[in-house]
């Protein structure tokens, strides 16, 4: 054994040995410092003859490479070691409850008016708004239901104090006199058809208001509108759209529907729509016939063609134009839909209820992502 | 309008079974919204004979019967003070259930002697009032057969729900022609179900009573009078079918009126002859003439309203109510019997005014059949005399029905061009004959014939049945065809696509809706939907409502709001009521103001904005910064250009005076008031704390004037922008927000942005720190340049009074 390969023993063993960064400091410093045993070897090379240096010289470059790798690998080591030592010491409890970003909601009602939006967007229907303060002409008499029309009865209206006031000093326009809360949206047909040329395609979401006030009523509700005025539309037509309308909005194929005949004094033919559905768990289910075992049929839209002279109340000529309008409570989609039981709770703003039933903000409805939000 | 199955077949000639009807009747759009059947219940029961009736030996009110029920004699206990031997009545077997007592009978004892069933009274039973004894039924009455079926109690009850245009099917006869021409059986001869066999009239041979019409509302008047009439209670089988539809027989000539007009459809009216004085008169009511109707109540007329009335004054309000004055009693002698047609519109008015609804004025004011008042006159005089004995008067018309023959011209190629449905020209003529409809020479359905059919020209000209007021339109008779021949028929047909690419269906104020709504959820608030209207005291600190419901529901929900607050406020209550520890909530709705409806977005917050936590300890309540955030944030994503935003005062009363203010875009439109709620207010809404708010006029938000998809050109600058604090001393009273768009305007060139990030207020002494941010264009700035820039700054921070700080 040489010299060189004794102190290249001795020197890793002390590296290895070492247990701070300080002795592998002091062991550095001993063998690769200015005054160190490494450095003294490697300053003799040059008084060495040149066969000499040939055989000592690879042999103390290699002594010195060994020992410098071994310190800093050591080093890294203890280093390390340190670190995690730190780290350990910085643990916390990540069971510990954090500040949750509240999260909001979407109302049920806005939601499934979304949904509506979307699906009809797709059947090339527009979105239509109008007054909730309406005139007696927009709310009735242009839809073919006159002071003295028994159907009249059937609306429980909220009038304003403003329009009596304005009868009673021989003011009142009826086209104009804003005198009562919309019994239905279907005063936005008329302004929609007093307002553009046809084609028409429009829905007309939005509150609604009648004089009523038990478990399933309540004064204020919503209703979709639906108008499609054209050349050569029928009740086929009709029928597909609401089909079509509601196996996109129950996302369901299965959905059959069955027209009743009905009265409504702004269609002519009128049917009412009833959708079949089955009993599951004590809820209504809807899809499947309603004629089937454990099934039932559910009224869910008023519809009908557009009655002559509701078209003609408008200005355009019966003879050339003709359509179909439907209505249906949004709230009462909603509950279908979404399984609520109770319509008061809709407008009681109780954050529990809301939290429960509402949406979140990125359920958007899209058809590509799916219009309705899975529970 | 309830009937039931038998009254039905009394019209209608058909094997159809009650399925089958009840199928047929929604079809043809007559909802049926139930069927009853008020035998179910009494099944077991049977007819049963009293043999003999012993005293109970432990029971002074009680009696031991042997009662034969048609399988020999059984011994029941009975304590009905009628019971006797000899009486057939009805028996209830052990095992059947009362339904009037809620038991199930069993053998049972009853004070030591055994009892084997009931004899049962109607109440217990359900068929009637009688509880004084149990029920008698006539010696003949079969002994072991059901008591149901021999009572008539299996006769299943319909209830249908009549559109307001079928006047015609508010009468038993009506709804069965309606079958009848869907196909379920034929239509008989008008008679069966009032068992008269002849309905011709009845020419009395005593003076015609003394009636006159003078008015509009009542164009025909038609009466007879019969004198010397019993009137006691009505036959069985008239009562049976009355309590079953749910009429309380009365008195045989009131049910009379009653039976007929369910049957056919055409009300009536009986007074007591005794009781008029002179001639009875139709004639317009006097303003302020009052009348007692037969309900008891009292009501005040107008003028426009209609009258019957005597010497003594008016008694009826026509077509709506007969006068207790006059009405008949149980000792009423002669009668007058008026059978009137009265104007549908006036009828509907005065109901509407007096509010006082009735089965007559459901029938008036939907028009009554004109050509029927002979026809329904003679069968209620024929009926009185049949159940009431008398002697008729001769008969007196006033007035003449308005029946004018109405023809519609009809293309039956309407039917598919407007039902999309093919119906063969045959088969609709067929359908409009068996409604009552006739088609030129074809006066009657059975006159058909393809001869006849090939006289009548292209446009059919269709006469409308005098019962069918609610047709006046070809389309009326396409709905006719269709919902014979069966609406369901209609094969789905695909709406055409559009031509051209989708275009969005959203007005852009429908889409800022949706956005700001969806913001909103995001930002942490819960959409809630209040009422439309509030008290008026609610409305009051936010300008109070410009609209006043004329019949509200109730005071506190009188007028419409002028504010989305007072709605979340109430919600707010409730839940601060209900525990919740932080409510934030939002609703988008209309604000209503004298001179529309706008779109508005409030949000109210209380409670804690942070809840007390592990980590910052006690619990943090929200304060007006954070109702200010909400506000840019959500108009930003309702698209105002928020940078242009400034901060003004003036929120108004309902806000607290220091800590609310307004968004503005310019000085006048006002986008947002935000701020803390005064705390009456929340006082008068009961709720403890405070509440941050913000109203967003969505209204006010000016619409984007840009146009297309591309984006104003940009590229991020390639030098780093430069940041510099300045620290000032400031007036006491200096808004930041002056302050920092002095800065900001110091350099437009250089500064880009300037932010106040450090406040603090000591000695009566404010300091503000603000950082700007320079950005260099072409070439980084030099230390001259920054120098120039911070000079400027400092400058324009001095026209506020405010100073460096050393």
């Amino acid at each position: 054994m040489t010299d060189t390969d004794d102190l290249r023993h001795q020197l890793l063993s002390a590296v290895e040995a070492a247990a701070t960064l300080d002795a592998i400091e002091t062991i550095r410093i001993e063998a690769l410092g200015k005054q160190g045993r490494v450095t003294q070897l490697l300053k003799t090379m040059g008084a060495m003859s040149p066969e000499e240096r040939q055989v000592q010289g690879p042999a103390i470059h290699g002594l010195r490479e060994a020992v410098t790798n071994a310190i800093a690998a050591r080093k890294a080591a203890l280093e390390a070691d340190a670190l995690a030592a730190k780290l350990a010491s910085e643990r916390i409890d990540l069971t510990l409850p954090v500040d949750a970003v509240p999260a909001g909601t979407v109302h049920p009602v806005s939601q499934v008016m979304d949904e509506l939006a979307e699906i009809f967007a797709d059947l090339g229907f527009a979105v239509a708004t109008g007054p909730e303060i309406e005139t007696d002409w927009h709310n009735f008499t242009a839809l073919n239901i006159p002071d003295t029309h028994p159907a009249r009865a059937m609306h429980d209206t909220f009038y304003l104090q403003q329009g009596l006031d304005a009868k009673a000093a021989g003011t009142a326009d009826e086209k104009t006199t804003f005198s009562l809360l919309r019994t239905h949206t279907s005063p936005v047909q008329i302004r929609t058809m007093l307002g553009q040329k046809p084609p028409i395609r429009i829905i007309a979401p939005g509150r609604t208001y009648r004089s009523d006030s038990d478990a399933t009523h309540t004064p204020m509700f919503h209703q979709v509108e639906g108008l499609v005025i054209d050349k050569g539309i029928t009740l086929g037509h009709l029928k597909w759209t609401l089909e079509t309308f509601l196996k996109a909005f129950f996302e369901r194929d299965d959905i059959v529907l069955r027209l009743r005949p009905s009265y409504f004094p702004f269609t002519e033919p009128s049917a009412e729509i009833d959708v079949g559905f089955t009993w599951t768990k004590g809820k209504r289910v809807i899809g499947g016939s309603g004629d089937a075992q454990g099934g039932g049929w559910l009224e869910v839209l008023g519809s009908g063609m557009v009655h002559p002279k509701v078209i003609a109340a408008c200005g355009l000529d019966p003879a050339e134009w003709q359509g179909f309008a439907f209505g249906c409570g949004i709230d009462r989609l909603a509950m279908l839909k979404y399984g609520m039981d109770d319509l008061r709770a809709f407008f009681d703003g109780d954050i529990r209820w809301l939290k429960h039933y509402g949406f979140a903000a990125l359920d958007v409805p899209t058809l590509s992502g799916g219009v309705g939000a899975a529970a | 309008m309830k009937f039931t199955l038998s009254w039905l077949k009394d019209h209608l000639d058909t094997d159809a079974s009650l399925d089958a009807i009840v199928e047929a009747l929604t079809r043809i759009g007559l909802e049926v919204e139930g069927v009853t059947d008020p035998g179910a219940a009494v099944k077991p029961f049977r007819v049963a004979r009293v043999l003999s009736a012993e005293r109970h030996p432990q029971a002074d009110k009680l009696q031991v019967l042997q009662v034969d029920a048609g399988d020999g004699p059984l011994q029941v206990v009975c304590g009905a003070p009628n019971a006797r031997a000899g009486l057939v009545g009805v028996f209830g077997a052990p095992g059947d259930y009362v339904p009037g007592l809620d038991v199930t009978l069993k053998v049972a004892a009853i004070r030591g002697v055994e009892s084997n069933g009931m004899m049962c009274s109607a109440r217990e039973l359900q068929v009637g009032e009688g509880h004084d004894g149990i029920i008698e039924l006539p010696d003949d009455a079969p002994v072991g057969t059901s008591y149901a079926d021999y009572a008539g109690l299996n006769d299943a009850v319909i209830d249908v729900s009549i559109t307001p245009n079928r006047q015609d099917c508010m009468g038993v006869r009506g709804i069965a022609r309606d079958l009848a021409a869907a196909g379920l059986g034929s239509l008989k001869p008008i008679g069966t179900s009032l068992h008269l066999d002849d309905v011709s009239p009845v020419e009395g041979s005593g003076e015609a009573p003394a009636i006159r019409t003078e008015t509009p509302g009542c164009p025909a008047f038609y009466a007879q009078a019969v004198t010397g009439v019993a009137n006691g209670e009505a036959p069985e089988w008239m009562q049976r079918r009355l309590r079953a539809v749910g009429q309380k027989p009365i008195t045989t000539l009131v049910d009379i009126t009653n039976y007929v007009m369910l049957d056919l459809g055409r009300p009536l009216h009986v007074y007591d002859r005794a009781k008029v004085a002179g001639a009875l008169v139709a004639r317009a009511a006097q303003d302020g003439e009052q009348v007692t109707a037969l309900n008891g109540k009292t009501y005040a007329l107008s003028a426009g309203m209609t009258v019957i009335a005597d010497d003594h004054g008016a008694d009826d309000i026509a077509g709506i109510m007969g006068g207790e004055r006059t009405g008949v009693s149980a000792d009423t002698t002669d009668v007058l019997i008026e059978c009137a047609y009265f104007d549908p519109d006036r009828t509907a008015l005065t109901g509407q005014a007096l509010a006082l609804t009735s089965d007559a004025r459901q029938r008036f004011e939907r028009g009554v059949d004109p050509a029927f008042l002979d026809e329904g006159l003679a069968i209620a005089t024929r009926m009185v005399l049949a159940l009431c004995g008398g002697t008729p008067s001769a008969i007196a018309r006033a007035g003449e029905p308005p029946v004018a023959k109405r023809v519609i011209r009809f293309d039956p190629k309407l039917t598919e061009r407007l039902g999309g449905l093919h119906v063969a020209p045959e088969r609709q003529a067929r359908i409009l004959l068996s409604l009552g409809f006739t088609l030129g020479a074809i006066d009657h359905a059975d006159a058909y014939s393809d001869a006849l059919m090939a006289t009548i020209e292209s446009d059919w000209p269709v006469s409308v049945p005098t019962w069918r007021r609610d047709i006046d339109g070809p389309a009326d008779l396409v709905e006719e065809v269709i919902r014979i021949e069966g609406i369901d028929k209609v094969a789905s047909t695909p709406l055409p696509r559009l031509p051209g690419v989708a275009k969005p269906t959203a007005t852009p104020e429908q889409a800022c809706e949706r956005r700001v709504r969806r913001a909103a959820a995001a930002r942490g608030l819960d959409e809630a939907v209040t009422w439309s209207f509030v008290s008026e005291g609610e409305a009051a600190p936010f300008g109070g409502g410009a609209w006043t419901l004329a019949n509200p529901i109730s005071e506190e929900l009188k007028v419409m709001r002028p504010s989305l607050l007072p709605g979340l406020l109430s919600a707010t209550r409730r839940n601060l009521a209900r525990g919740a520890g932080s409510v934030r909530l939002f609703e988008i709705g209309r604000r209503y103001l004298a001179d529309g409806e706008r779109a508005t977005l409030a949000l109210v917050m209380a409670g804690d904005k942070r809840a007390r936590g592990w980590r910052e300890g006690k619990g943090v309540g929200f304060d007006a910064y954070d109702a200010k955030a909400q506000a840019l944030a959500l108009l930003a994503a309702a698209g105002a250009p928020v940078d242009n935003l400034q901060v003004f005062g003036e929120a108004g009363d309902a806000w607290h005076p220091g800590q609310s203010g307004t968004l503005r875009l310019g000085p006048k439109t006002v986008l947002a008031a935000f701020g803390i709620v005064h705390p009456s207010v929340l006082k008068a809404f009961d709720i403890d704390g405070a509440v941050a708010a913000v109203e967003l006029y969505l209204d006010a938000i000016p619409p984007k004037r840009t146009q297309g998809f591309a984006r104003v050109a940009y590229a991020p600058p390639a030098l780093q922008a430069v940041r510099r604090d300045f620290a000032f001393s400031v007036p006491a009273e200096l808004a930041a927000d002056a302050l920092v768009r002095a800065v900001k305007g110091a350099d437009k060139g250089a500064i880009v942005t300037a932010r106040v990030f450090d406040v603090f207020r000591k000695d009566g002494e404010t300091s503000m720190a603000v950082e700007v941010t320079l950005q260099p264009q072409e070439k980084s700035f030099t230390d001259a340049e920054l120098k120039a820039v911070a000079d400027k700054v400092v400058a324009a921070a001095a026209k506020l009074g405010a100073t460096l700080r050393g």
